[in-house]
């Protein structure tokens, strides 16, 4: 081992984590839930998960974000939080009036053991005869565990799980396009209408977390995936889900092929060309129709573009973080245009990271590109130095280390909270493939536009 | 409309100010309601906020990953120096030390962290769970502080053992460890700590400067643009000034029973209380009369420069409305004095944590219909906005949105802004905001305002 590599080795022999890459459990859950329609997202826990995460949400989405908590204080930590999690089912759906609850439990009400399950059966029982009941969905989300997209998982899974029925299969698909922006959620509804495939989109919190201006008062924002099309996943043809590296145990596509038969196809994050191709191709099978004349001409443009824009990506060296699946995801995009990433790291522990980039790029120890998972920005940094990228490529986060190094920070995925319209970023498909080419060419150009003294205005 | 009602476990929290009637006290200092979704945090979050601006400590969050998270680089509380606040750290317990405990854990990542950043001071927070799970806190901070030979203070700071007011105290109680154990050699008689300014946007400069000007000496600021050597020597000042009653009361009242150091409440938003909290300083060091002539000095100078500034947002924002929604009550009384000098009336008062005395105070304050309310939550303030047609709402990050959505202008004046808005020159930022914000054209194309199309 060389001496420099044992130094790099030893400086990470770190055990707190400093300047985290990832959020918390709970915060992916109450994401996940505002993509149900009328649905009001609960934190079983301390007053203070549900403000960091709603101010956390709001300073990227600029969207009212209510999540309600069940507000342990010292009695409940000891003698549990049946009744403070009762009481406050009880004033959420009088406040509110949702039609679904959606109920993530947090590291405090997971520690002291709280039988989430049974409190709500004891509730429901209960209250029966009370208040319009909501159903109660519940996601197991401990903060010890995993990070923020394994809630953002659990949650949509276990509202699979609590609603999905028996039935008829018709030809309906079922779409689980894991924690993508807004903007992109509508494309993909536009996709799928487009190829007049009926569809069940969960979540889709592309209208709740980037909507219109209210004349009067919403309790609950418009939009969302109701509940009673969520039941319908259990007779859908099959299930898309975008997903390089979540486990059958926490898939809903997993869980409703198990269970009712849909069968699943996993698809890696529709990011770049090649894996934009594979998604219209499933389209087309599912749907025996070619794809529609506008995705066509899209391909075209971004093919196009890739041609008017190689020679200033060509080679270039970048670090992308984020969770996993878009690492993996945007890895294969920047192969497909000659980038070289010389670092993807994730916050994420899947152990799965390395697999899966390698089956992109079978070559990475050749390229020099570097896979690391559970790493912070100090981290990151730290590759950085040794490592000299000409941009970071990730969520807003990046831009501490960003600016003390002097890298070039392109602002992708959640959260972006020193910018403005992350909410309305497009990253999948080959519109949202065209929007990120056109931002990190524009980044090459702006740089060498900035490094020259001529000042050229043609670039 | 639908009707919005208010929670009936929250109807006490609310009242509408009426003359000619007995009218009970605000029900508040209560634990927030569950499922009401309060825009308050925790105790940790207290503690976090008043800790956060002490630039040369290590900040190391006990817990899993999401509090520490949350609270990266949260607030515009700047540094002329150090900047260590501004790292996240975290022990981000796992599974496995939930069962086995974390102490090791905290052990070593207080060595590892102490040893790589070099702090003056390190705080642990605990969260949650460390409540829980029992760890023993005192132990590895005496320990480390043994070790490293720096204060390792515990900050008790559990998420669910009491209210963010809770957090305060036991971020007073951390910081009570420091004060005195410094020498205050030097320290002039006519001296003061300022309590409860963090710098925002460097607030705390210019204060300073102002009583800099009057030939004050500012022994500490706790804990705006904070250094550990400053409040290890803070008992050595002659007074304490408090700016944000609400976190630095109980510093304040256990100096004065340890040190004997009086304390008087001040706010530095708008010219009114801006220039009490000068005047009132100098009235405390009346032995040396020139204070006061130096403070009249920079207020007539400021004031003379600021009044005619102000007249241009005070003709266009006259009769202009306005709602309140903010951690602290005294916050909200040099609000609507500041709103009221520009010309703009009060119609809905909140606060997170206000006591039965501010609100008391806050009633006496207001104009007749005025709403008053404790821990309100967005369904309340939405309603409130409506009813009472309200232009301008101000608050924090969780409020914004509510505003927008219901196409009313906002100004933000919680720990996150970037623009200062206390002392003389905060107050025309504070007036140009609110001008910038309610005078802008886009609002006609909120539905509310007709929606045109």
């Amino acid at each position: 081992m060389s001496q420099e590599t044992k130094e790099t080795q030893m400086k990470h022999a770190k055990t707190a984590t400093q300047n985290a890459c990832k959020l918390c459990n709970p915060l992916g859950a109450c994401l996940a839930f505002r993509g149900i329609e009328n649905c009001v997202p609960f934190l079983h826990g301390s007053q203070g998960c549900a403000t960091y995460i709603r101010r956390y949400l709001i300073s990227h989405y600029k969207e009212p974000i209510d999540i309600a908590s069940s507000n342990f204080h010292e009695e409940t930590a000891v003698f549990g939080g049946s009744h403070n999690l009762q009481a406050g089912l009880k004033n959420v759906t009088q406040q509110y009036k949702p039609e679904v609850i959606g109920i993530a439990t947090t590291c405090l009400s997971e520690t002291i053991g709280d039988d989430v399950e049974g409190i709500l059966r004891e509730y429901r029982k209960r209250e029966k005869n009370g208040t319009p009941m909501p159903i109660l969905i519940h996601a197991s989300t401990p903060s010890y565990q995993g990070s923020h997209i394994d809630g953002f998982h659990a949650a949509v899974r276990s509202s699979v799980k609590a609603l999905a029925e028996k039935g008829a299969t018709g030809n309906l698909v079922n779409i689980f396009p894991n924690m993508v922006s807004p903007a992109d959620l509508r494309y993909l509804k536009e996709i799928l209408g487009e190829f007049r495939l009926p569809y069940m989109m969960l979540p889709d919190y592309s209208e709740t977390m980037d909507g219109g201006p209210w004349g009067e008062y919403h309790r609950i924002p418009p939009g969302g995936t109701p509940a009673r099309a969520i039941a319908t996943a259990g007779r859908a043809s099959g299930s898309i889900e975008f997903s390089s590296t979540i486990e059958p145990s926490k898939s809903a596509a997993s869980y409703l092929e198990e269970s009712f038969g849909v069968r699943k196809h996993h698809l890696t994050l529709p990011i770049g060309i090649k894996a934009s191709d594979r998604f219209f191709a499933l389209l087309e099978t599912l749907t025996e129709r070619a794809t529609p004349e506008r995705y066509e001409a899209e391909r075209r443009r971004l093919v196009d573009a890739y041609a008017d824009g190689h020679k200033y990506v060509f080679e270039k060296r970048v670090i992308i973080y984020g969770e996993e699946d878009l690492v993996i995801a945007m890895t294969a995009f920047l192969s497909e245009i000659g980038i070289t990433p010389v670092l993807c790291a994730s916050g994420g522990k899947s152990g799965m990271l390395r697999k899966k980039i390698e089956e992109i790029v079978p070559d990475l120890d050749e390229k020099e590109i570097k896979v690391r998972e559970g790493v912070d920005f100090v981290d990151i940094e730290d590759e950085a130095q040794l490592l000299k990228p000409d941009f970071l490529i990730g969520n807003s986060k990046g831009f501490t280390l960003s600016r003390k190094n002097n890298i070039p920070l392109i602002r992708i995925g959640f959260p972006i909270h020193d910018r403005f319209g992350g909410q309305r970023m497009h990253h999948l498909g080959y519109r949202g493939t065209q929007e990120l080419f056109d931002r990190i060419v524009n980044t090459v150009i702006e740089q060498r536009q900035n490094a020259s003294s001529i000042g050229y205005t043609y670039m | 409309m639908e009707q919005i009602g208010i929670l009936e476990g929250r109807q006490k929290q609310v009242f509408e100010k009426k003359t000619g009637t007995t009218q009970a006290d605000i029900a508040c200092d209560t634990s927030s309601l569950s499922g009401s979704v309060s825009q308050r945090a925790c105790v940790f979050c207290g503690s976090r906020v008043v800790l956060y601006p002490v630039a040369d400590a290590l900040h190391l969050v006990h817990g899993p990953i999401g509090c520490a998270a949350y609270t990266w680089d949260i607030r515009g509380a700047v540094s002329s120096g150090p900047e260590l606040h501004r790292l996240s750290f975290s022990t981000d317990l796992q599974e496995i030390d939930v069962i086995y405990g974390g102490e090791k854990k905290l052990y070593q990542s207080l060595i590892e962290l102490i040893d790589k950043y070099k702090p003056k001071a390190a705080f642990i927070y605990s969260t949650c769970i460390v409540g829980l799970i029992g760890d023993d806190i005192e132990a590895v901070c005496r320990k480390v502080a043994k070790e490293t030979g720096i204060p390792v203070l515990p900050v008790h700071s559990e998420g669910f053992k009491g209210t963010k007011k809770d957090g305060y105290k036991a971020a007073c109680h951390a910081l009570m460890k420091l004060i005195g154990t410094e020498s205050t050699e030097g320290i002039s008689k006519r001296s003061i700590n300022i309590l409860g300014e963090f710098n925002l946007a460097g607030e705390a400069w210019m204060i300073k400067d102002y009583y800099k000007k009057m030939g004050v000496e500012v022994v500490a600021t706790l804990t705006g643009d904070g250094r550990i050597d400053a409040v290890r020597r803070a008992h050595g000042a002659s007074l304490n000034v408090v700016q944000c009653s609400g976190s630095m009361t109980s510093l304040a009242k256990e100096m004065e029973e340890k040190y004997g150091i009086p304390f008087i409440r001040v706010s530095y938003f708008g010219i009114e209380d801006m220039s009490k909290s000068l005047y009132d300083v100098a009235t405390y060091f009346s032995d040396c009369p020139e204070i006061m002539e130096a403070a009249k000095g920079v207020v007539r100078e400021e004031v003379t420069t600021l009044y005619p500034q102000l007249q241009k947002f005070k003709k266009a924002l006259s009769g202009k409305k306005a709602a309140i929604y903010v951690g602290g009550a005294f916050k909200t009384f040099s609000l609507i004095k500041a709103l009221r000098s520009i010309g703009m009336s009060v119609v809905l008062a909140g606060s997170q944590t206000g006591n039965k005395d501010d609100y008391r105070r806050l009633k006496e304050m207001c104009d007749e219909g005025t709403i008053i309310v404790d821990d309100s939550n967005p369904v309340e303030l939405s309603k409130f906005i409506l009813e009472k047609e309200a232009d301008l709402l101000i608050g924090g990050v969780k409020e914004r949105p509510i505003a927008f959505k219901l196409g009313v202008g906002f100004c933000d004046h919680n720990h996150e802004r970037k623009i200062p808005l206390a002392g003389f020159e905060g107050m025309y930022n504070f007036a140009l905001e609110v001008y910038q914000s309610v005078m802008s054209p886009v609002w006609q194309f909120a539905p509310r305002k007709g929606g045109l199309k």
